[in-house]
């Protein structure tokens, strides 16, 4: 089957079979392999990615339905400059990752939230990331990455 | 998994037509359907996506009843019931995490019945009617037992039209690893009188707590359930929770619901 989409703001398409996964897509075919795979049971969100503009589980969509579909992943999140962007910046500064494994699914998580909530507490951040699981355990700093790019005042502007 | 033809029609009828051909299944949010087929618990020959069809895709208040899309995702029920129906809107706001609320849908999860599911306790005790290609179904019919309910082969959820009670209030408590409740408990005060499901406690699936209801429909107060508990004879008790915690449980988080809303 043929599949045609927008990923990152360029056009993608290719050939896929029907039950090809969106993540086997991105990484296979367009070779983003910046979206992981850390489980494949839609349990820990190591593969999100936003399509149309809401975060999804890119292991638990079909390529075929991303049909027509803005697709956003971590290679697109960097300023066009190429520089690190508010929410990757936090994540740096305030030691957010260990292994890094389950990065590009949180930092995907994150811009989703601060997207429609622009300065959420800590108690909606940790709610928030209930599907994003790291295996390094090191929530505390993921969070308090997340709380200080929400305190950069270009945040709400993105 | 294996693999199969995918066709994504844009009305009911069209899907209707697509889901007669052999070995053919619904397809919405795909976050209960695709794990399973990855283990091969299901296999369909053809996956028809119900995601396309604008006229399952929406949330409307009109009058005192509130009218949600079968394709409609948990998401957009939490966005646009708010105002109309805080309580359902608050129960699809707690399903599974973000991702999943972005693509799981009402139909998906009413088709599907998982005996610990959220929406079956919300329509249960709303007391809504789903409305498919076909027919009108009552909850009280709808629901047949764990993961069985009254729709026939290729029959879809088109809508389910939800009577807004004066307040409601649902009450989950989560199984962390996997977000579902462990037990949860939906209360809504009808003008007629009160209505009590539970959810991820029974081996048959969500029921209505039938004593509960009685003794709030005369006097809605917390106290108006003292002596009174869910039998754990036929409760689920797996290594998460015996079938007496369960049965505890329900009573606990109804008692709960009730002290939300009065
Ligand atoms: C990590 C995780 C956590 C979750 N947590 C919760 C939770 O807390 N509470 C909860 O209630 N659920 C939870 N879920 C399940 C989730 O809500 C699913 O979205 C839902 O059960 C199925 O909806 P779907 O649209 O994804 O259906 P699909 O997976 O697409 O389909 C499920 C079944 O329904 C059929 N079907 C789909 N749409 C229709 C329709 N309109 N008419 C008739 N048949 C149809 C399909 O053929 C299939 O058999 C969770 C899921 C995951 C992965
Ligand atoms: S790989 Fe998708 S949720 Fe784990
Ligand atoms: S940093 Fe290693 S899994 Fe999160």
């Amino acid at each position: 089957m043929d599949v045609s989409m927008t990923v990152n703001g360029r056009p993608a398409s290719g050939k896929v079979e029907g039950r090809t996964l969106l993540v086997h897509f991105l990484r296979d075919d367009l070779h983003l392999t910046g979206t992981h795979v850390g489980c494949d049971t839609s349990q820990c969100g190591a593969c999100v990615v936003h399509m149309d503009g809401r975060p999804v589980k890119a292991c638990s969509v079909l390529a075929v339905e991303a049909e027509g579909a803005e697709i956003l992943t971590i290679e697109g999140m960097a300023n066009p400059d190429g520089s690190l962007s508010v929410i990757q910046q936090a994540f740096q500064d305030h030691h957010g990752l260990q292994c890094g494994f389950c990065t590009p699914g949180m930092v995907m998580s994150a811009a989703a939230l601060l997207k429609d909530d622009p300065h959420p507490d800590e108690r909606t951040i940790r709610d928030y990331l209930d599907g994003n699981i790291c295996r390094c355990t090191g929530y505390h700093n993921i969070v308090k990455a997340i709380l200080a790019a929400s305190e950069n005042a270009s945040i709400a502007a993105q | 998994m294996h693999d199969f033809d995918f066709v994504r029609p844009q009305t009911v009828s069209d899907a209707v037509r697509a889901l007669a051909t052999p070995d053919a299944q619904a397809l919405s949010g795909g976050q209960t359907l695709l794990p399973a087929m990855k283990v091969r618990l299901a296999a369909p020959a053809v996956l028809v996506s119900l995601m396309h069809i604008p006229d399952m895709v929406f949330v409307r208040a009109d009058g005192d009843v509130l009218r949600v899309g079968g394709a409609t995702t948990h998401a957009q029920v939490a966005r646009e019931a708010a105002g109309a129906y805080p309580a359902l809107a608050s129960l699809a706001a707690r399903i599974g995490d973000p991702a999943v609320r972005s693509r799981g849908t009402i139909g998906g999860s009413l088709a599907n019945n998982d005996p610990s599911a959220c929406y079956p306790a919300g329509v249960l005790a709303s007391n809504a009617t789903i409305v498919t290609d076909r027919r009108e179904i009552g909850a009280d019919d709808f629901f047949q037992g764990m993961f069985t309910t009254a729709l026939e082969e290729g029959e879809i959820v088109v809508e389910v039209r939800f009577p807004i009670p004066d307040a409601a209030r649902y009450e989950k408590f989560i199984q962390p690893a996997s977000r579902f409740p462990l037990t949860a408990a939906f209360v809504a005060r009808h003008s007629g009188g009160a209505r009590v499901a539970i959810t991820g406690a029974s081996e048959s699936g969500v029921f209505r707590w039938h004593e509960a209801e009685v003794a709030l429909t005369s006097d809605f107060a917390v106290q108006a359930l003292d002596g009174l508990a869910v039998d754990a004879d036929g409760m689920i008790a797996d290594l998460h929770g015996s079938s007496a915690y369960r049965a505890h449980l329900a009573g606990v988080m109804t008692r709960r619901a009730v002290a939300a809303i009065v």
